[in-house]
């Protein structure tokens, strides 16, 4: 599962509710999780975490837990 | 003189000759914190040296990679933001000239023009759009020219790549826009560069007889353009193509 800061940043950056992240959550599954609102979501794990994900990642970041395992490829 | 450019992060590709260069220069009596780019650091050198010793105080630093590489674009952004963090300026500068009738283009030749003129905007067009919604907006600034505008025998592959970088800036001043990323382009025609100077002589009175104004352009009249386009003077100003080429007919 992912840890808080992740969950808050998928919130904020889809407009909803933490309760609705969820291991089963993945790109383009609800309407809120769209192109836009994933590079709005790249955004804030950018600026939140301080890193500067490559391409792939951001094309292959489609869940939460997928997102939190690229998260911890670039704090080694 | 007011300076124009004051604490912006600017990274220039293609500055070590030409057009990149004399926007380097400008730019630094401008006050921007400068990110030089080329393929290899050496071809940076004598910029870099004049900057330092026109403008002690300017800060300018040199990120080496080729922009037709999409491996070593990804590796000199992750460069650029350890360095910067944020970026206010991309100049997508870098580019090559390689003229042939269409009977003996190669597929090569095809490939390495577009990978250089064309691809090479996109490439840092997206890492440079992340770095600067960072700092809630920025400019892009693309070299197309004349020839992508207008045609030319001898130019179907330079034309269509510069061509393909007007398509590219039209598009992502639409995209980036929400974001307060400015994206404009700068169409040069006939400009003394060493890129031009590799013109036969009577191509060379060709093109020039064809310029309304009656001279050739100087790389500092394309590099006033960009400084327009980089700067707040042109806070409102996003999809534009700006043609710097003396009323050149072809």
């Amino acid at each position: 599962m992912i840890d808080n800061k992740l969950k808050t940043i998928f919130a904020t950056a889809l407009g909803i509710d933490e309760a609705a992240i969820s291991d089963e959550l993945t790109y383009g599954s609800i309407p809120e999780w769209d192109s836009t609102a994933h590079m709005m979501l790249v955004a804030e794990i950018e600026s939140q975490y301080d890193i500067m994900l490559d391409t792939d990642d951001i094309i292959d970041m489609s869940s939460p837990a997928k997102a939190q395992t690229i998260i911890a490829k670039y704090q080694d | 003189m007011e300076k124009l450019l004051s604490k912006k992060k600017v990274l220039i590709t293609g500055a070590g000759s030409g057009i990149g260069a004399a926007t380097a220069r400008l730019f630094a009596a401008h006050g921007a914190e400068l990110y030089l780019n080329a393929r290899d650091e050496l071809s940076l050198a004598e910029v870099v040296a004049q900057i330092q010793h026109d403008f002690p105080e300017s800060n300018c630093e040199v990120i080496a990679f080729d922009v037709s590489d999409p491996d070593a674009v990804k590796a000199g952004f992750q460069t650029l933001f350890k360095k910067a963090k944020s970026l206010d300026v991309l100049v997508n500068n870098a580019g090559i000239l390689d003229d042939a009738l269409i009977g003996m283009v190669s597929a090569k030749q095809v490939e390495r023009t577009f990978a250089s003129n064309s691809f090479s905007v996109l490439y840092c067009s997206q890492y440079a759009s992340r770095l600067m919604q960072r700092s809630g907006g920025g400019s892009i600034i693309n070299l197309s020219s004349i020839i992508g505008r207008v045609g030319n025998q001898g130019q179907a592959v330079y034309g269509g790549s510069k061509a393909a970088v007007i398509g590219i800036t039209l598009s992502l001043a639409k995209e980036l826009a929400a974001a307060q990323i400015r994206v404009n382009a700068v169409a040069p025609g006939f400009i003394e560069t060493p890129m031009t100077e590799q013109l036969p002589a009577e191509k060379y009175q060709q093109r020039l007889d064809s310029i309304a104004m009656g001279h050739i352009g100087k790389a500092t009249d394309v590099a006033n353009s960009i400084l327009f386009l980089a700067s707040d003077m042109s806070a409102y100003v996003t999809g534009q193509v700006l043609g710097v080429d003396g009323g050149m007919l072809i």
